[in-house]
């Protein structure tokens, strides 16, 4: 633009206002597409709780239930099982279930509410695949002579113990989670309500 | 040419710029005489991309992204692949040349950025191909990751619940921006209709976009070559460089030939080996998906796996953020990192011709590091060597190694002692 043409500032401020009002459009109209993308009402309304009967489960054995679309974990313990959560409280990175990755009622040294039972999503902390069951001991699992049974997670390497605590310098942050849960009967398992929430 | 078709093309040429685009981009594109075998993989990339569009075209015809269940219980996904592959006639040449496809165009691609690491084809005046090139190759992983998703297998299901975990360690806007993601809490079917959506429309898009623009760039500023110097420095009388000759007739032809043996390979693979062992197609992907269940072992295609690994090398938090986030951060920086190259070359000299031992060395590392990450990724987190090196400790050291070839290389490129390049290029 040479300099005897001088600015007519009225056009530009037409040209900056109508820009402006523009570009609000094109914001607002993004919103709709961008929710699109968002859990649906239907995807949001699944997710029922679950029931799980576990009077058929012997000791030291594991099943498994579908919630919400993920696996839940339910491991009745050995003696054996539990006696090595003492051993593996030195090398994992949360042994007192600081972090809240459990309700307060699992918040124990066996992360669950009666010892025997486990109950915890089958999902690694790290990068979300179901960790593989390693229940023997020793040698014989392939996990070094101190391996004390608990879980590997296939993708990434991470270890977990029996109570799904995971050890120290894994790529996991988190024990894996404790989901509520409440017992309707002695060995009668409703997993998603704890009838507190 | 008959004055009636000579007519024909003048018509055409007052409404569309024809013969002057032939030129530019054919006829009278000046590429060196020099070039040598690694430079059929930019055309041959071009051809891959050709096949993946003409068979993923087809393939969309009876393919059916649907995560629920058939009468039979089997994923309606699934169920569609194995409806193409043994009823559809001729659907399991058109889906076996899309698969090896997919592998095909990253062997192409790594050998075509390799060329351009070897020759300093991303140095001044080349920054913004060589930027363009890391953005196809970036939209290529996108493409190829979120293909695998659609065979609804195994591996389709998990390693889609891996890669999108990993958004999930970003601080803050993380959890939610996986959720945004899938569409869903879990990998369901609504993750399977948008990932269709991406990878037969948006991302090849984008990718072909992107494709147009690097060979825009090329043709502004013209060709590297293996001896690294400008051919624009010397020109004839006429103005046409000394050492170029036409594009057309000479390095189409030339690239035939180049067709003709990658197309011989490919075919070998397509039809004795699609499956290639396991690495193009992996086993437990004939397995469907199984929210409840992941395989006992994981891995990502072969493509993927030097990243993969340097993803899981980083164990260790920091500044208080845990080492899920870090991974994420390295491996996202091992990617992006290649298209500072530019920037991080500071040698006098651009081809490896005449670059000095220091860089050669360097180059030798980084190759073998890339190669072993790569080995590493397709193994189980606890493989060791032998029976009994450990295997994450390496992988530890050479992802150390990759990005020290590229953080270190201001500082190695510029001591090292380079030959004098010559004034035009060698050519026999």
């Amino acid at each position: 633009m040479s300099v005897d043409q001088k600015m007519d500032c009225g056009r530009r401020n037409l040209l900056l206002a109508t820009s402006a009002a523009g570009g609000v459009a094109a914001v607002a109209t993004a919103v709709p597409f961008v929710a699109s993308l968002t859990p649906s009402e239907r995807a949001k309304a699944a997710g029922a709780p679950v029931e799980a009967d576990v009077s058929k489960l012997a000791p030291g054995e594991m099943m498994t239930v579908e919630w919400r679309g993920k696996p839940v974990w339910i491991l009745r313990r050995t003696e054996e099982m539990l006696a090595s959560l003492e051993k593996t409280d030195a090398v994992v990175s949360d042994p007192e279930s600081d972090r809240p990755m459990q309700p307060e009622y699992a918040k124990n040294k066996y992360r669950s509410i009666k010892p025997e039972y486990l109950v915890t999503v089958g999902i690694c902390t790290h990068l979300g695949c179901s960790p593989s069951e390693r229940f023997k001991t020793g040698n014989e699992s392939g996990l070094g002579a101190e391996w004390s049974g608990g879980f590997l997670c296939p993708c990434h390497g991470s270890l977990f113990d029996l109570a799904g605590r995971v050890y120290r310098s894994m790529p996991a942050p988190d024990n894996l989670e404790v989901p509520p849960h409440q017992y309707l009967a002695d060995t009668v398992l409703l997993i998603g309500d704890d009838g507190k929430a | 040419m008959t004055t009636k078709s000579q007519a024909l093309l003048n018509w055409i040429d007052e409404r569309f710029p024809l013969t002057s685009t032939w030129k530019a981009h054919l006829s009278e594109y000046y590429a060196p005489k020099n070039f040598n075998f690694w430079y059929f993989f930019g055309s041959l990339a071009l051809l891959v991309l050709v096949i993946q569009i003409v068979t993923g075209i087809f393939l969309v015809m009876h393919y059916k992204p649907d995560g629920t269940l058939n009468a039979a219980g089997i994923p309606v996904a699934f169920a569609s692949v194995e409806y193409i592959m043994r009823e559809v006639p001729g659907g399991w040449l058109i889906r076996y040349l899309h698969s090896t496809g997919a592998s095909a165009f990253f062997v192409v691609v790594y050998l075509h950025m390799f060329r351009g690491l070897l020759y300093g084809s991303y140095r001044k005046p080349r920054e913004l191909i060589w930027i363009f090139g890391t953005l196809i190759f970036l939209a290529l992983m996108a493409e190829a990751f979120m293909g695998y998703l659609l065979p609804w297998g195994q591996m389709s299901y998990w390693g889609a619940q891996v890669i999108i975990n990993l958004f999930s360690a970003i601080p803050v806007i993380g959890p939610d921006l996986s959720l945004v993601i899938r569409g869903d809490y879990v990998i369901s079917d609504a993750t399977l209709n948008r990932f269709f959506s991406f990878h037969v429309i948006a991302v090849p898009l984008v990718l072909i976009g992107l494709v147009a623009a690097h060979i825009i760039a090329l043709h502004e500023v013209g060709s590297n070559n293996p001896d690294g110097v400008e051919i624009k420095k010397k020109k004839g009388a006429d103005g046409i460089p000394l050492d170029g000759i036409p594009f057309h007739p000479y390095y189409t032809v030339k690239d035939i030939v180049g067709v003709v043996v990658f197309l011989f390979f490919f075919s070998a693979v397509v039809f004795f080996a699609p499956e290639a062992g396991g690495y193009f197609l992996e086993f437990n992907n004939f397995i469907p998906a199984d929210p409840l269940k992941t395989p006992p072992h994981i891995a990502p295609v072969w493509y993927f796996t030097p990243f993969y690994s340097i993803l899981r090398a980083v164990t260790y938090p920091l500044f208080g953020l845990d080492a899920k986030f870090w991974g994420v951060v390295a491996m996202g920086a091992s990617v992006v990192i290649i298209a500072f190259l530019p920037w991080l070359d500071r040698s006098p000299v651009k081809s490896i011709r005449y670059k000095g031992p220091v860089f050669k060395i360097a180059v030798v590392i980084f190759v073998i590091s890339f190669v072993i990450l790569g080995y590493l990724g397709v193994k189980p987190p606890e493989y060791k060597f032998f029976g009994v090196l450990p295997g994450a400790p390496i992988a530890q050291l050479c992802s150390v190694l990759y990005f020290a070839f590229f953080l270190l290389m201001p500082w190695y490129s510029k001591i090292d002692k380079c030959k004098p390049e010559p004034e035009r290029v060698n050519f026999k």
